[in-house]
């Protein structure tokens, strides 16, 4: 009989990661053995004791939600896997998916087993679903499942990971785009007016994890506010964009192993993606990795993004174009967001290659993406304002420059735009 | 008994800016520059009660809201 062990230190979700380019049923079984048969309460109460947070963007304490949806007690409650990644700089779900479909669909299993669903939409890209049609028929066989699992497609935009956006689309209205849940949340009224917990494929792995392995053991590594590891996709360290685990807490400087004489090649490292923001270099690789550290630099590491952007590119160009491309990834459904993105987006292709066209020079910015934030459905908005307003801060010396000697010849561009060749306005 | 305590949400999908609410009641709202609704604090006060609900049902789209605070 093999002994499953539990991994000693920082590499979790990614322990596998060596042994083969997708780890089935067979292989996952072997090295995680089968996922205890514990009650419901047991469940909520070591969920709530790991200190697991979702990490899908928003960290919220993945024990408060589950309890939540599980005494909204209506009807029974729906469980959805949110893999459905719209985020360019984030390509840690799709990854796990095909590596490791069963950590995640362990973790499903353990959600709806804890507030009581008898469904589990797997909510994902299309290049994720044959992987998760086998994975799934492989659990079928074993009879490992109770509940009934399905598969529905996101449509291919940056919205429609969104929890409401989620939702929409497996409720087949408006798919990908958001909804207004200031009244009535998903966690009340989602799949089917059902209470409803949409949770990230990654933290639903990690509760995988936890179920087989125990509060103490998730706790281990990482700090108090932000237990455990963090799957990273980052861009602009090596020639290709790459998933690492790092420890919640520990530097992105040691994970990424940059010291200070690499670090003069970065101008400025944007965490969180497109709905992030941008900090400095030096204090990107010496933070601790977590969402509120990120916070309190008014960033945030979002679904765990990480763009180092390299010397030699017009970093308010940059910027510009990923505004456009937000602006244009909006669901165009409420007015202030609607008007304020598009404005934002003009000032910054303004900034970028016309910087006497700036009415209000700089200042004008961060005034403009007060009278975004907090008014969408969604966060869309937010996010955008974020990213703008960080973007100013780090790079005032570049933008400063702009205005005085006129803006730079701009090369070739480095941040991934999708559906776009390149360019605004210009 | 303590009265229950409300606040106003706007459903900004629903809102197309035509403006009537920050007529009826510009103590707790005034318009952006594109016409839609922005809010000035959180709680209604109990004396502005009767002037949050005027507005709340004279918007053309229902987008306003008076919604109960959760202790």
């Amino acid at each position: 009989m093999t002994v499953v062990t539990a991994p000693v230190g920082p590499t979790r979700l990614l322990d596998t990661s060596g042994t083969a380019d997708v780890v089935g049923l067979d292989a996952h079984l072997a090295r995680w053995g089968a996922l205890p048969d514990l009650r419901p309460a047991a469940l909520l109460d070591v969920v709530d004791q790991s200190g697991l947070r979702g990490h899908g963007g928003a960290w919220f304490p993945v024990g408060i939600k589950w309890r939540a949806v599980a005494r909204s007690g209506r009807s029974k409650p729906v469980v959805v896997a949110n893999g459905a990644e719209g985020e360019p700089g984030s390509g840690k779900d799709r990854f796990l998916l095909h590596h490791s479909p069963h950590l995640v669909l362990d973790g499903a299993s353990v959600a709806a087993r804890a507030v009581g669903a008898n469904r589990v939409v797997v909510h994902v890209t299309p290049g994720s679903v044959s992987g998760i049609e086998q994975a799934l028929a492989d659990r079928t066989r074993q009879g490992l499942d109770t509940c009934a699992f399905e598969i529905v497609v996101a449509p291919d935009r940056f919205l429609a990971g969104q929890e409401s956006a989620a939702v929409a689309t497996i409720n087949g209205k408006n798919p990908g785009i958001p909804t207004f849940i200031g009244i009535r949340t998903i966690r009340d009224q989602g799949v089917a007016g059902r209470p409803t917990l949409v949770q990230n494929v990654e933290t639903l792995a990690h509760v995988a994890l936890i179920a087989r392995f125990g509060p103490q053991w998730f706790r281990s590594v990482g700090t108090d506010e932000s237990a455990g590891t963090a799957l990273v996709t980052v861009t602009g360290r090596w020639d290709a964009p790459r998933i690492v685990e790092v420890p919640l807490g520990s530097t992105l400087g040691n994970a990424l192993g940059i010291d200070a004489e690499a670090a003069r090649s970065i101008q400025g490292v944007l965490l969180g993606g497109y709905g992030g923001g941008w900090v400095p270099t030096s204090t990107a690789m010496s933070m601790p990795f977590t969402e509120e550290a990120a916070r309190s630099h008014g960033s945030s590491i979002g679904a765990g993004v990480a763009i180092l952007l390299p010397s030699g590119v017009c970093p308010i160009a940059e910027c510009a174009r990923v505004v456009r491309y937000m602006e244009g990834e909006g669901a165009g459904q409420c007015g202030p967001c609607v008007n304020g993105l598009d404005l934002l987006a003009t000032s910054m292709e303004h900034l970028a290659y016309r910087p006497r066209s700036l009415h209000g020079g700089l200042a004008a910015l961060p005034t403009l993406c007060g009278l975004v934030e907090g008014r969408g459905a969604c966060r869309h908005p937010d996010g955008v304002a974020r990213f703008v307003r960080t973007a100013i801060e780090v790079f005032a010396d570049h933008a400063n420059l702009h205005l005085s000697r006129g803006p730079c010849q701009t090369g070739q561009p480095f941040l991934a735009v999708p559906g776009r060749s390149s360019g605004g306005s210009r | 008994m303590r009265r229950a305590r409300f606040r106003l949400v706007v459903d900004p999908i629903a809102c197309d800016g035509a403006g009537v609410c920050a007529e009826l009641f510009p103590e707790m709202l005034s318009l952006d520059p594109w016409g839609y609704p922005i809010i000035h604090g959180d709680e209604v006060p109990d004396g502005l009660l009767e002037l949050a609900r005027k507005a709340t049902v004279n918007c053309p789209r229902l987008a306003l809201t008076l919604i109960k605070i959760d202790k």
